[in-house]
């Protein structure tokens, strides 16, 4: 195969890779904006690492998250405490992810993919809304067996140093 | 027409302790009191740890109160802190967050300082030409920016604005120290990263939730439901003998062991819950201390959490009557395998902005605060445990060691 060509394979799988993960975050987004939170680990792989963490943490290497997962069951731990345990005022939150990029295809088929993402909240007491978050996602995803995408691994990185009050929903 | 002075003004409840006003809440005249007497006053008030800043140069940006101020180390090793604010024409001149530099320069005219506030070039000092510039009696030394006292204790950094306080270590009363040192023992530390959010409510409000460990067994489902923290657990909330520092602490207990009567009392409680990765909740014994958690308070602006085996200190910087932002610095130490780094940051979990307590003492000190911005003027009632006046209560259904705080506040407010 020429150079040309396998450039040519190469740009094509990555378009495909993109599309399967921008319908990945469309179904995402919606299970944390209108679905039941105890479907969103459901997106990850069992050893998925998850941490939501300030661009001052990730610049220098500071491991703290304001969420911190090792793995699904530690997802699974946070829906649960989210949706069972925690006392928080009513709101809508709505999520968006754009700019979705892939930067590569590793040799075991895991994609490297970048996007760009803004959290908008809404609270009853303020209903104009206000920007929650905006930020990036660094993402790993592993193809199944079946074809899907999950997530292996993605880390939220917020430029909002300033989080308001609290953040009660995973991004 | 002459003003009535602030204490006709604003007259404590007759009640006494027993009731604390809205106004001491709300109000921007006693906020500002407050900055001047307390924040400003003969308090001790973290800056930042040695921890961040391990090398000549380095440098934080921070507050005292909310009072910006910048906190560096010097070439001789020493920690200075300063006021971020030019002594030209106030320009906050400190921008990034954190850095290393040999010297601060204020962006607007470039005068710059050195490490230890120093007022150290002013450019065109004797003018052009011989036109303009400073006068004669211009004297650099009297134009660096204000200085801060500082001490340090076994890895900690407070600043103080007053001449007049206390040592550290008399400050903090031997109680006090106790606690703190089973955090800052000597061990260095190891910072891990930070959080910084706003939080709608009086800053006050925070020290008196670390002073409230009645909601503690209520709100907090989580910690209800996984035996961190049970009406019936071994428990104290410790005040300092002045009533400003506190010590919220328990022992974890096996979630079994809950009374049914005790359950009965806490609509939070929820049976039959587990977690998929138990890890959570494990608590690894590592300090010199008969409790897995303490919450302390350090008067007016620092806690330091222990939360089992998840380590940080929290300042509050507050933004006005009804605002404040809190900074979170995590850490642990630095001999801790990556086994044990990993264990303190899954464990933070529980902590900061979205944390599973976390976020809900964020919120209701939120609902409190709009509670009172949206009714009309009226009081608290702090009335719970009444044998105990003010201070140190043996048991979690308190609210003595709020009644302290307010206590010592009214001394230094003069109100
Ligand atoms: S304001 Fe700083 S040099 Fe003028
Ligand atoms: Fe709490």
């Amino acid at each position: 195969m020429s150079v040309t060509e396998t450039r040519a394979d190469d740009a094509a799988l990555r378009r495909a890779a993109r599309l399967d993960i921008e319908d990945f975050n469309a179904a995402y987004c919606a299970v944390l904006d209108d679905g039941n939170l105890e479907d969103w680990p459901e997106f990850f792989t069992e050893d998925a690492f998850y941490n939501v963490t300030s661009r001052e943490n990730f610049d220098h290497d500071r491991p703290v998250g304001l969420v911190y997962c090792e793995n699904k069951a530690m997802l699974q731990d946070r829906a649960l405490a989210i949706a069972k345990t925690s006392m928080f005022g009513p709101r809508y939150l709505r999520h968006y992810i754009t700019n979705t990029q892939v930067t590569g295809i590793e040799a075991d088929g895991t994609i490297c993919a970048l996007a760009n993402y803004i959290l908008v909240e809404t609270l009853a007491e303020l209903p104009e809304g206000r920007l929650h978050q905006a930020g990036r996602l660094i993402d790993r995803f592993r193809r199944q067996e079946d074809g899907r995408v999950l997530l292996s691994s993605r880390i939220a990185v917020y430029d909002t140093l300033l989080v308001h009050n609290a953040l009660v929903l995973p991004i | 027409m002459k003003m009535l002075p602030i204490d006709k003004r604003y007259v404590w409840p007759a009640a006494g302790l027993e009731r604390v006003p809205d106004w001491a809440y709300t109000s921007q005249e006693i906020y500002d009191r407050e900055v001047e007497r307390i924040f400003h006053g003969p308090t001790w008030n973290y800056v930042g740890l040695d921890a961040e800043v391990p090398d000549a140069g380095d440098f934080v940006r921070s507050y005292v109160g909310p009072t910006p101020v910048v906190m560096v180390r010097d070439e001789e090793g020493e920690i200075n802190v300063f006021e971020n604010r030019c002594s030209h024409r106030a320009a906050e001149f400190c921008r990034e967050l954190r850095g290393n530099t040999d010297e601060f320069v204020c962006p607007y005219h470039q005068w710059s300082y050195d490490l230890k506030g120093n007022l150290s070039g002013v450019p065109f000092r004797r003018g052009v030409n011989g036109e303009g510039g400073m006068g004669p009696d211009f004297r650099p030394e009297n134009h660096g920016v204000k200085k801060l006292h500082v001490t340090r204790h076994n890895g900690a950094v407070f600043a103080s604005f007053s001449d007049a306080v206390e040592p550290l270590e008399d400050y903090l009363g031997e109680e006090m120290l106790s606690d703190f040192e089973a955090v800052f023992s000597g061990r260095k530390l190891r910072v891990l990263g930070h959080y910084r959010h706003t939080l709608s409510g009086n800053w006050k409000l925070y020290p008196e939730n670390l002073k409230d460990p009645y909601h503690a067994t209520l709100l907090h489902t989580f910690l209800v439901t996984f035996g961190l923290l049970v009406a019936g657990n071994k428990s104290a909330m410790i005040v300092d003998p002045k009533g400003r520092h506190s010590t919220m602490a328990s022992a974890k207990s096996d979630g079994t062991a809950v009374s049914e009567e005790n359950k009965a009392e806490m609509r939070a409680y929820r049976d039959g819950l587990a977690l998929a990765d138990p890890r959570l909740m494990d608590f690894i014994p590592e300090f010199d201390s008969p409790w897995s958690v303490t919450m302390q308070v350090v008067w007016p602006g620092l806690i330091v959490q222990r939360e089992m085996n998840t380590l940080g200190v929290r300042q509050i910087v507050p933004n006005g009557p009804n605002e404040f932002t809190m900074v979170w610095t995590m850490f642990g130490y630095e001999d801790d395998d990556e086994e044990m780094t990993r264990h303190r940051l899954r464990q933070g979990n529980l902590m900061g902005p979205a944390g599973f307590l976390g976020l809900e003492d964020n919120e209701a000190i939120k609902f409190v605060q709009d509670g009172m911005l949206n009714s009309t003027g009226g009081e608290h009632l702090v009335v719970l445990d009444p044998k105990v006046p003010a201070g140190t209560s043996n048991t979690l259904i308190s609210e003595a060691a709020i009644r302290a705080m307010y206590k010592h506040w009214r001394q230094e407010m003069g109100l």
